[in-house]
C-alpha cells in the first residue's frame, strides 16, 4: 500500500522523522564539539589551518563530490535510463576525478601553500597577473555553485516529502496531482526541509568553519556509505532477492538492461562533464586544507572505489524499480528513492535511518559549499577592494558568514520554484565548470598562456554555455514544452561544445598576444626553484 | 618522467577507451544471476582504475612538492597576489 494517496484522516507513525531529527542532533553536536578546537583565526575558519590528514581528506573530498546527484539523482536517472547511467558518470568520474586531483589538486595545494593562497580567483589573480579576471571570474563561478547548492536543497525536500506521507494529515494538505487525487498528503512540504537542512549546516560551520565540515563529511559519508549499502540489501530481499530483482527488469521492461535510451555520442561525451571537479571552488579549499601533498595518494587511489560502492546500489535500485513496476509519484525521478524506500521497507526504524543516510549525502555537499561562499566574498571581493589589513581575522570571519547567509537565502527562495530533474540540473551545472577546467590546466601547464587567453576562455565557456542553458532548459520552460530526455547537439552532450569553444578560445588568444615573463611564470612552476 | 611511471599513465588511457563499451551496448546478460553485464564491466572500470591510480602514485609521485610547497616565495622578490602585468 502507498502512502502516497492516503485519505487525510490516516496519520502515519512518525518515527522515521524522530530518527532523522536524533541524526541532525549529532550533527549539530559535531559542530559544538569542533568548534572547541576552533581557534577563531581566518585561516583555521577558511582552510583549517591546512592540516588535514589522509584519510579525512579522502572522506571530506568524497563526501563534497557526492550530493543528491549521486543519490537520488541517479537512481532516478536509472530508472529512465537504464543500467547505463552508471557509465555515463560514475566510472568515467573514478578515472577523470582521480587524474584531476592528481594533476591539478596536488599542484595547486603546493602553489596555495607557498603562497598563501585561500582561493581559486587569487590563484587565477596572481598567475594572470590581472584583478579584473577576479571579477570576471567571481560571479561566473558563484553563479554556478547556486544550482549546485539547490540540487541539495531540492533533494532533501523530495526525499523528506517522499518517506513523511500522512504523518501530518491536519498541518499540510498535500499537492494536486493528475485527476481530482492529491499527492503528498500530510507530508513535510519542501520549503520546510530546505529551511531546516540549511539551518543545522549553517550552525556546523559557523561553529568551526571548514574544520567542522571536514569533520562532518568524514561522518556524513559514513553514514551515507554504510545506509546505502543496508538499503540496497534490504530492497533486494523485499524484491525476491537480486536474481528475482533482476529477471523482473528482463522480463518487463528489458531496455533498463541495455544502453538502448542512451545514444552512443552521447555517452562518449558525458565524459566531460567529470573535468568540472577542476574548477569547483569548494573542492579547490578542500585541497588546501590536506597537511602533506602525499595526503592526496589514498584520495586519488580509493575515489573510484566509494564511487562504485555507492552508484553500482543506487544504479540497481533504479532499474529494479522500473522492473517492478514502480512508479514515483507526478512521475517525477526525484521522488523514486523515497518511493521505494516507502513501499518496500515498511520498517519506520530503518525508513529513517535510510532518510538520515540520503541527507548526510546531501548536507556532506553544503557545508564546504557554504564555506567556500564565504571565503571567496571575503577574499576575492573584500579585502581585495578594502585591502588586506582592513579588517580583523575576527571580522574577516564575520564577513564570510553573512555572505553565507545571504546566498543561502536567496538559493532557499529560488527553491521554492524547483526543476522537474535534478539529474539534469546538475548536468548543467557540472558543464559549465568543465567548461572553464582548460583554464586551471593551462595555468598550471602551459607556460605560454596569457591574461588575455584567460579572459577569452572564461567568456567563450559563459557565452556558449549561457545560450545553451538558455536554449535547453530556460527557453522550453518559459514554453511551457516538455523535455524528453537530455538537451543534446548534433547527438553530444553541450559541454563537449563549450568544452571545445573555451579552449579553443585560450589557445588562439594566448598564441596571438604577449606571453608573460619568464620569471613570473616560474613562480607558479612547482619544484622550479 | 621514469619508464614505470609512462606505463602507469598509459594504463589509465587504456581504461580511459575501454570505457567506451560500444560491445555491450545491447546486450542483456547477467553476471552471477543479478548484475547486467554492462554494469558489472563499467564497475570493473572503476576497480581497475583504482588500481592504475595506486601505480601511478608509486610510480610518478612528484617528489619535491612538499618542499617546494614549504619554499614560500617572499611577496617582496615578485609579487605573489593579484598585480597588473606591466606591459
Amino acid at each position: 500500500m502507498s502512502f502516497a494517496l492516503l485519505p487525510a484522516a490516516e496519520a502515519a507513525t512518525r518515527t522515521p522523522l524522530i530518527v532523522v531529527g536524533i541524526y541532525l542532533a549529532l550533527l549539530i553536536g559535531l559542530g559544538v564539539l569542533s568548534s572547541r578546537l576552533f581557534r577563531g583565526t581566518s585561516s583555521d575558519f577558511f582552510v583549517a589551518e591546512r592540516s588535514i590528514g589522509p584519510v579525512l581528506l579522502l572522506m571530506s573530498v568524497f563526501g563534497t563530490t557526492m550530493t543528491a546527484f549521486a543519490l537520488v539523482g541517479s537512481t532516478g536517472k536509472a530508472w529512465e535510463l537504464g543500467n547505463g547511467v552508471y557509465g555515463l558518470m560514475a566510472s568515467s568520474s573514478g578515472i577523470l576525478h582521480s587524474a584531476v586531483f592528481f594533476l591539478v589538486g596536488i599542484k595547486l595545494w603546493a602553489i596555495g601553500k607557498r603562497h598563501g593562497y585561500m582561493t581559486q580567483v587569487q590563484f587565477f589573480r596572481a598567475r594572470f597577473q590581472s584583478t579584473g579576471i577576479g571579477y570576471l571570474l567571481f560571479p561566473i563561478l558563484i553563479a554556478l555553485v547556486i544550482p549546485y547548492l539547490l540540487i541539495g536543497i531540492l533533494g532533501a525536500g523530495a526525499v523528506v516529502r517522499g518517506v513523511t506521507v500522512g504523518m501530518f494529515p491536519e498541518q499540510f494538505a498535500g499537492m494536486p496531482g493528475p485527476g481530482d487525487r492529491m499527492l503528498f498528503v500530510g507530508s513535510i512540504p519542501s520549503w520546510l526541509t530546505g529551511l531546516v537542512i540549511s539551518c543545522v549546516v549553517l550552525f556546523y560551520i559557523f561553529a568551526g568553519g571548514l574544520r567542522s565540515a571536514a569533520w562532518a563529511n568524514a561522518f556524513q559519508t559514513v553514514v551515507f556509505m554504510g545506509t546505502g549499502l543496508v538499503a540496497f540489501y534490504l530492497i533486494s530481499g523485499r524484491l525476491g532477492g537480486l536474481e528475482a530483482a533482476t529477471q523482473a527488469v528482463i522480463d518487463n521492461s528489458p531496455d533498463h538492461m541495455t544502453r538502448a535510451r542512451i545514444g552512443k555520442v552521447q555517452f562518449l561525451t558525458y565524459m566531460f562533464v567529470p573535468l568540472s571537479v577542476g574548477m569547483f571552488p569548494h573542492l579547490f579549499q578542500h585541497w588546501l586544507t590536506a597537511k602533506k601533498a602525499s595526503n592526496f595518494k589514498l584520495t586519488t587511489i580509493a575515489h573510484p572505489l566509494f564511487i562504485g560502492i555507492v552508484w553500482v546500489p543506487c544504479i540497481l535500485i533504479g532499474i529494479w524499480a522500473a522492473g517492478a513496476g514502480i512508479m514515483p509519484p507526478g512521475g517525477n525521478p526525484n521522488a523514486l528513492l523515497p518511493k521505494v524506500v516507502d513501499e518496500l521497507l515498511h520498517n519506520p526504524y530503518l525508513t529513517g535511518l535510510l532518510t538520515a543516510g540520503i541527507l548526510a549525502a546531501i548536507m556532506s555537499s553544503l557545508d564546504s559549499q557554504f564555506v567556500c561562499l564565504g571565503t571567496m566574498f571575503t577574499h576575492d571581493i573584500v579585502l581585495q577592494v578594502a585591502g588586506k589589513d582592513r579588517f580583523s581575522d575576527k571580522a574577516q570571519v564575520m564577513i564570510g558568514r553573512a555572505f553565507i547567509v545571504t546566498i543561502v537565502g536567496l538559493t532557499y527562495v529560488l527553491s521554492l520554484f524547483p526543476p522537474p530533474k535534478i539529474f539534469d540540473l546538475a548536468v548543467w551545472c557540472f558543464s559549465g565548470f568543465a567548461s572553464l577546467t582548460p583554464l586551471v590546466f593551462a595555468s598550471i601547464y602551459w607556460r605560454r598562456v596569457t591574461k588575455a587567453g584567460a579572459y577569452a576562455c572564461v567568456l567563450a565557456a559563459a557565452g556558449s554555455w549561457g545560450w545553451f542553458f538558455y536554449d535547453g532548459l530556460i527557453r522550453p520552460t518559459l514554453a511551457g514544452e516538455t523535455m524528453e530526455g537530455d538537451y543534446l547537439v548534433a547527438g553530444m552532450m553541450p559541454v563537449a561544445v563549450i568544452f571545445a569553444a573555451s579552449s579553443a578560445a585560450l589557445i588562439l588568444v594566448s598564441l596571438l598576444t604577449t606571453p608573460p615573463s619568464d620569471e613570473h611564470v616560474d613562480l607558479f612552476q612547482v619544484g622550479t626553484r | 618522467m621514469t619508464t614505470g611511471g609512462k606505463l602507469a599513465w598509459a594504463l589509465v588511457g587504456i581504461i580511459a577507451i575501454l570505457h567506451y563499451d560500444f560491445w555491450l551496448w545491447d546486450s542483456t546478460a547477467t553476471i552471477f544471476g543479478f548484475l547486467p553485464v554492462g554494469l558489472a564491466y563499467q564497475a570493473g572500470i572503476s576497480f581497475a582504475a583504482a588500481m592504475a591510480w595506486i601505480l601511478v602514485t608509486k610510480l610518478d609521485w612528484p617528489h619535491g612538492v612538499e618542499e617546494w610547497a614549504d619554499g614560500g616565495s617572499k611577496p617582496t622578490e615578485s609579487e605573489p597576489f593579484a598585480s597588473e602585468d606591466p606591459r
